[in-house]
């Protein structure tokens, strides 16, 4: 198997219901063995798109590709893709034995063989031998979302499906899950498709990642590229905490911000660029003494502070525009509130992107 | 307070209903148990019990009437399982908004009187009735009327008991997650598979329910038979009923019906043993 081959692809992918188009268009290739995540706000799509994945919703237009097999029509149950649910959906009449071995009594496989893929399973998934014959109502959150996993690589899946399985899950114990989850697509050379509207989660896991917005993927690359190189607005506020300033293009390298009545210098304004927003991250501003620390600088108010263990993160108020800087806890600011301070950045730490 | 302290608060709240439910509930059951045990046609519980009356009914054709009234009933049972699956399904899951308007649908005859309703489809099979009146008229035919069978007595059971069966199944069947029916068909379950492992043992709690339900109630069914059936076969209600009114002999008739209890009873707890609701709802 070329692990560089496309295994699935989507053509001009569509699905709408009534006049609403909750899918639009998408075209994507996955490759073999490839983690992608789609990530997006509720109501993106990505579920809708999932499901036609999955054969659970038909597409109203537009092809999927399987290996180059057109499976628009086949059903879900003929499809060699499996699903992790966001609420697991596990049998919770059948113990967790039974719910991993469900995919093999279905194909009649014989029970003692059930039985030790099941163990082996458990095994991989560090789940107690013990639990074979425990009702999965029993088991912790935790466990519950291994069970869900061992039932669906029980299936032996080309493809495994993730629909935000991680999201009702507590912090800590979510963290550990995205590592093992990672961990187990190492160890399975599946290709995994996770959906989920955590950009966190998502930079954690991935190998690449598709943002989508209102039915549409709005940019597809690497954690590194989403991170660094967000190519619009939306992309960048997902990611988490930014500052944005509405700009519009003066010079080569030199936009104009109307909302301070300022010029700043900004990376190379590519062509065609004429309005749109730069962006700065909070860990990319800092204080400075006087105008001449640093390319841009703005002057404001300093209106709180917000300690996050490691890092601490000030809200300087410029005008109206609230603006987040943000320092790690050993080089605290030692600004009062309500003081005016000075803030700056370079241009090669901001990115340009559109709306 | 000493008193207040020893049975504490939960029991305290509880007592008023509690003592609502002995007077309410089990002393009639006390008394027709009590008067099972008197001699036959008197009215005083004191005086020397014995099991007379008992050993009249094992001496009698009564176990006719119990088998009828069981085999009715099981029949009934049967027969509503296999309309209401499909009416419940719909319900739950296919018909939208319009399972409302079905609803209502089988709600409204409970507003009228059970008997009124059985007089009705009397009118609508009788000789020269609805049915056979229209098929004279219309078409010449006069085939025999199906009154006064146990087939009709069947289909009036039947027809009085369904919401009964219905609207517990209804609950059942959505009762069961979507995604969980879902991932069994992701799993490569066929429409059957998913039925047979997913979808009966999740909505088994409201399906058990309607089971006993309608059960309990055909069994002590009478005016079907009475009114659709022209009293050709004689359901153990009907022959308490007669115990108490007719031949005035109150002891029998508490013996039967302390007898039916049992029978009923046995059975219920025979099914909830078989079925425990907790582990089928997954609660354990």
């Amino acid at each position: 198997m070329n692990s560089r081959s496309p295994i699935l692809q989507l053509r001009k992918l569509t699905k709408t219901f009534g006049s609403f188009t909750a899918v639009k268009e998408i075209n994507l290739d996955i490759t073999e063995g490839e983690f992608f995540t789609i990530v997006g706000p509720s109501g993106s799509g990505k579920t809708t798109l999932l499901r036609m994945l999955t054969g659970m919703e038909s597409a109203t237009s537009g092809d999927i590709l399987l290996r180059g097999a057109r499976i628009n029509d086949l059903p879900a149950n003929k499809r060699p893709t499996c699903m992790v649910f966001q609420s697991l959906a596990l049998f919770p009449h059948r113990t967790v034995g039974q719910n991993i071995e469900f995919s093999l009594k279905i194909k009649n496989v014989a029970p003692d063989v059930r039985k030790a893929r099941a163990l082996q399973l458990m095994a991989q998934l560090r789940l107690p031998q013990d639990y074979y014959g425990k009702s999965v109502t029993k088991c912790s959150g935790g466990e519950r979302q291994r069970v869900a996993l061992a039932r669906a690589l029980a299936y032996d899946p080309d493809i495994l499906f993730f629909d935000e399985p991680l999201s009702a899950i507590d912090y800590k114990l979510r963290k550990t899950l995205e590592k093992e989850l990672k961990d187990i697509h190492r160890e399975t050379g599946k290709t995994f498709i996770y959906i989920t509207h955590s950009l966190e989660e998502a930079m954690v896991m991935s190998d690449r990642i598709g943002v989508m917005r209102a039915g549409q993927l709005v940019q597809v690359g690497s954690p590194q590229q989403i991170y660094s190189a967000p190519e619009t607005k939306f992309v960048s506020e997902f990611i988490g905490d930014v500052n944005v300033m509405a700009v519009t293009a003066k010079g080569s390298s030199i936009v104009h911000a109307a909302e301070f009545g300022v010029d700043i210098a900004s990376p190379a304004v590519p062509a065609g660029f004429t309005a749109g927003h730069l962006v700065v991250r909070p860990e990319s501003l800092r204080f400075i003494e006087n105008r001449s620390g640093a390319e841009n600088c703005l002057e404001g108010r300093l209106y709180n502070e917000y300690v996050l263990g490691s890092r601490i993160q000030y809200q300087v108020r410029v005008h109206d525009h609230v603006f987040i800087v943000e320092k790690l806890r050993q080089q605290a600011f030692a600004g009062q509130r309500d003081d005016n301070v000075l803030i700056g950045w370079d241009a090669k730490d901001s990115i340009l992107v559109t709306d | 307070m000493n008193l207040a302290k020893t049975i504490g608060p939960g029991t305290r709240h509880a007592l008023p209903i509690l003592l609502f439910l002995l007077v309410g509930f089990a002393a009639p059951l006390l008394a027709v148990i009590g008067f099972s045990f008197i001699p036959a046609r008197s009215f005083s519980l004191w005086q020397s019990w014995s099991l007379g009356n008992y050993i009249e009914i094992f001496n009698s054709t009564s176990y006719l009437s119990f088998l009828w009234s069981l085999g009715l009933a099981a029949v009934t049972v049967l027969i509503l399982a296999m309309i209401c699956y499909p009416i419940a399904y719909g319900l739950a899951r296919v018909f939208g908004k319009y399972a409302t308007l079905v609803t209502l649908l089988f709600t409204i005859p409970l507003f009228v009187s059970e008997n009124v309703r059985l007089y009705g489809w009397v009118l609508f099979f009788i000789k020269n009735g609805v049915l056979l009146g229209t098929l004279k008229a219309w078409f010449g035919i006069e085939p025999e009327s199906w009154l006064f069978t146990n087939g009709i007595i069947v289909f009036g059971m039947v027809y009085v008991y369904l919401p009964f069966m219905l609207f517990p199944m209804t609950l059942g069947v959505s009762m069961v997650p979507d995604q969980t029916r879902d991932a069994a068909f992701d799993l490569g379950a066929t429409r059957w598979q998913v039925f047979k492992e997913v979808e009966l043992p999740l909505s088994m709690p409201g399906i058990m329910i309607g089971f006993l339900l309608s059960f309990v109630l055909a069994v002590g069914a009478i005016a079907e038979a009475k009114v659709l059936g022209g009293q050709q076969i004689i359901p153990i209600s009907h022959d308490i009923e007669i115990a108490f009114t007719y031949a005035q002999n109150w002891p029998l008739g508490a013996a039967l019906s302390v007898l039916l209890m049992l029978v009923v009873g046995t059975m219920v707890l025979l099914v909830l043993r078989r079925f425990d609701l907790d582990a089928i709802l997954g609660r354990r």
